[in-house]
């Protein structure tokens, strides 16, 4: 299990950024994705594998409206 | 660049244009000196009674300019002093201020050409401001005013000319013009530019002939396009400001500009202006592309974002995706909008997002068979005509779209309106008799746009909706049709204006965010979703408190200098996550407006200083509020629906969802209870958590905990005036 921007999510091995932003539906462009507090350069997310009880957190940085 | 039609192609409405010139009848004429501005400001309100045809100029004070800074702040302040608590929107003292603030007219930084607009609501009895672009407002300050202030009412329809470079201001009654927007705008620029190439130094405000029927109803502000050879249209949309326009019998006001030049607003040092300006320009240029592509699509890129992460409005606000959501996407509008030209609506704006579908084929009413340039739609425009109605075909919007700017209804306004409506007529409130034949089942477009024309003609269901939500709630019940406390929860309004187009449900924060604002619920206050529901930085009461202080009172801050809150955060710089937690403020970008003010205005200030300066008009406006004899909590209160499932339909949608939520955070087990157990429990814990929100929101902002500014916090701000003081001391009792 990991927790991505607070709430739980089910790990498997092998599992990559890229993996969660599908899961979650975050289509949004304006990302800034860390795992356990280091920053993962975009561009890599497709690379970036993520250990089990990782702390992830997908910023989107659009204040908006 | 592939443009497959002739851009430039349109129907011309300028062939009279001298026959309804010579018609006018000129009532009075008025000698002035123009001037520019020094540090921003020209130091002069021109103040026009309409009843007396007397044209005045006022002082701007040092005190003015310290307190109210200018733009927004300007307006509330003429505004105060020329009603009384019981004024009401259509006495001839109210005001229309239009007042385009100390930055506004500068061409270095992107976003600078916005005016502000105030007026007593007649949807809200309360002030409304309302931001907007076009070049009317700059235009104004270059000829030697930081502010208009129109009072009184003509007794027939008239143009108001404020002509810089003949120094005359004119009154003229102008009987024959059209005044429906597209083809007012085109008409009076004809008449009152010097030649062609004098075009884009005029523009022109007006409201259409829904406007004179429609609480909803807007201002078109103009300006020029050379690239299309076209006069473009923004609008003040918000709070009825067209209604009170057309009640003052204005067709048009008409500004007529010097010759544009870079340092207009002749700043203490332009150089510093234009050095951030550059680093703008260099980020839009280089970044804009991966980020939010506003040049090629401009706020329409939200759509299918907003439906990803359930927050499009749906039906009325009942949902927030929708499966036809690929028909009315980005990248349809993309192909709608004309690429590869430039779409500032202001000198100087590379963010270039005020996007133009050409060739539009009207398809119905007075101008059905016309080829016109429909500005827009932005997200706001897409999601209130389209799915918020449950329309998915976008020639639909851009015919509703187009006869929304040109008949002066605000885009926003009547998605909600008509959203509530066909709501009403989904669950038999209203039926085809009640609605005079029209049927108003989701995704009638043709249906949408007949509401528009009949508001227009001022007959008709059409004239029902057009007086908003609030109206039409109590009517409906006046005529025993429809469940007073039921339209309540899901009529989308708050304070009497119709919510902008996002669903606020699971964002406690964007509740807040809607609801406690002061003029009423548009996102332009805060827009706090991906902070709060997405990113999950703000958990608790006091971090949302916090938001809710700080974002309006950022965003405040664009109204008073007659900035566009756009290239603020929808660009970054390409580095902004260094800021970690701070990095929604974006504040690389806080330090480009601090540099831009102090190169403008010579006042160093820090970002602390610039929440203060709006910190001041935020309050003043919120005792103004309590003035006209609207404020305490229960008037931040927001309807049901943009806090939770009101209908059985609405939560079975999201059961798993509310299920869950049920056993995580409130603590009690689903199994066994019926949907209304179920929805009875999220209403009371939901609105609990409102109730808390709105008590950590008051303390924030040094407000009493029945949401009243106390003297301490008047005296902080430097707004206790004996008046303002008068107001507020009954209510601290
Ligand atoms: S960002 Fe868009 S709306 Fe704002 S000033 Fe520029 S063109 Fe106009």
């Amino acid at each position: 299990m990991i927790t991505v921007n607070g709430s739980p999510l089910e790990w498997h091995p092998g599992m990559t950024v890229a993996e969660i932003l599908k899961v979650r539906n975050y289509i949004f462009r304006m990302l800034v994705v860390q795992v356990n507090g280091d920053l993962v350069k975009r561009g890599t997310y497709d690379t970036a594998v993520v250990p089990d009880g990782a702390d992830v957190q997908v910023i989107h940085m659009i204040s908006g409206g | 660049m592939t443009i497959a039609y002739d851009y430039k192609t349109r129907t011309s409405y300028t062939a009279e244009a001298a026959k309804e010139r010579a018609a006018h009848k000129t009532l009075l004429q008025h000698a002035f000196e123009p001037s520019l501005p020094e540090r921003g400001y020209t130091n002069r309100t021109l103040h026009i009674d309409l009843s007396t045809l007397t044209v005045t100029e006022k002082a701007v004070t040092e005190q003015m300019k310290e307190i109210f800074v200018g733009g927004r702040g300007f307006g509330l302040w003429y505004l105060w002093n020329a009603i009384t608590p019981k004024t009401k929107w259509n006495d001839p003292e109210n005001d229309i201020v239009i007042s385009p603030g100390p930055l506004a007219g500068n061409t270095q930084y992107a976003g600078s050409g916005k005016s502000l607009v105030v007026t007593l609501s007649p949807l809200t009895s309360i002030p409304v401001d309302s931001n907007v672009g076009g070049y009317f407002g700059p235009l104004l300050k270059f000829c030697g005013y930081d502010a208009l202030e129109i009072q009184g009412k003509a007794e027939r329809d008239v143009v108001i000319v404020i002509d810089g470079p003949k120094k005359t201001i004119t009154i003229e009654e102008a009987p024959d013009e059209n005044p429906d927007s597209h083809v007012a705008a085109e008409v009076f620029t004809h008449e009152y530019a010097d030649n062609e190439k004098d075009f884009v130094n005029v523009s022109v405000v007006s409201a259409g002939k829904g406007a004179d029927h429609a609480r909803i109803g807007c201002l078109n502000f103009s300006w020029f396009d050379p690239r299309r050879g076209a006069v473009r249209l923004k609008q003040a949309g918000r709070g009825g400001i067209g209604l009170v326009f057309r009640d003052k019998k204005i067709k048009a006001l008409v500004v007529h500009g010097p010759k544009m030049k870079a340092d207009m607003n002749r700043a203490v040092n332009f150089e510093r202006t234009s050095k951030v300006g550059r680093k703008l320009a260099k980020e839009i240029h280089d970044l804009d592309d991966q980020q939010n592509k506003m040049r090629a699509i401009g706020t329409a890129h939200l759509v299918e974002i907003m439906d990803a992460y359930d927050l499009l409005p749906v039906h009325n606000f009942q949902y927030g995706k929708h499966k036809d959501i690929d028909k009315i996407s980005s990248t349809v509008w993309q192909r709608r909008f004309t690429q590869g030209i430039f779409d500032g609506c202001w000198y100087g704006c590379h963010m270039a997002c005020a996007k133009g579908a050409d060739c539009h084929k009207v398809m119905t009413g007075p101008y059905e068979g016309h080829i016109v340039t429909v500005d827009g739609p932005e997200y706001e425009t897409a999601a209130g005509l389209g799915s918020n109605c449950g329309i998915f075909e976008p020639d639909w919007i851009l015919e509703s779209n187009f006869y929304c700017d040109t008949y002066g209804v605000d885009t926003i306004s009547f998605g909600t309106a008509c959203a509530f409506a066909m709501e009403c007529f989904q669950r038999g409130i209203l039926t085809l008799e009640r609605t005079g034949g029209l049927d108003l089942t989701w995704g009638n477009g043709r249906s949408h746009v007949e509401l528009l024309h009949q508001m227009a003609r001022g007959e008709g269901f059409g004239v029902i909706v057009g007086q908003g939500v609030k109206w039409m709630q109590e009517y409906f019940a006046e005529q025993g049709w429809g469940d007073l406390p039921f339209m309540r929860d899901i009529g989308m309004q708050v304070k009497g204006m119709e919510y902008s187009q996002y669903q606020s449900k699971e964002s406690l924060a964007q509740q807040g965010g809607y609801a406690l604002t002061n003029k009423g619920p548009q996102h332009d206050e805060a827009w706090l979703i991906f902070m709060d529901m997405v990113n999950n930085q703000i958990p608790t009461f006091e971090d949302k408190a916090e938001a809710l202080h700080y974002f309006p009172l950022f965003r405040t801050w664009f109204g008073l200098m007659g900035l566009c809150k756009l290239p603020w955060n929808d660009i970054e710089p390409e580095d902004n996550a260094k800021h970690g937690k701070e990095a929604a403020k974006v504040p690389e970008h806080v330090y480009n407006y601090l540099e831009l003010y102090a190169g403008i205005t010579g006042k160093e200030m820090t970002p602390s200083q610039l929440i203060e300066q709006s910190e001041a008009v935020y309050n003043f406006q919120r005792v103004f509020n309590l003035r006209m004899g609207m404020g305490g909590r229960k008037s931040d209160w927001p309807p049901y629906r943009s806090m939770g499932p009101v209908t059985k339909e609405e939560y079975e949608s999201r059961a798993e969802r509310y299920d869950q939520q049920l056993k995580d955070l409130i603590g009690v087990d689903p199994e066994g209870k019926s949907t209304e157990e179920k929805m009875a429990l999220h209403r009371a814990w939901r609105e609990d958590r409102y109730n808390k929100l709105c008590d950590a929101v008051y303390i924030r902002r040094g407000w009493t905990n029945n949401a009243i500014p106390t003297l301490e916090t008047l005296r902080k701000l430097r707004i206790d005036f004996p008046e303002v003081v008068a107001v507020v001391t009954p209510h601290l009792r």
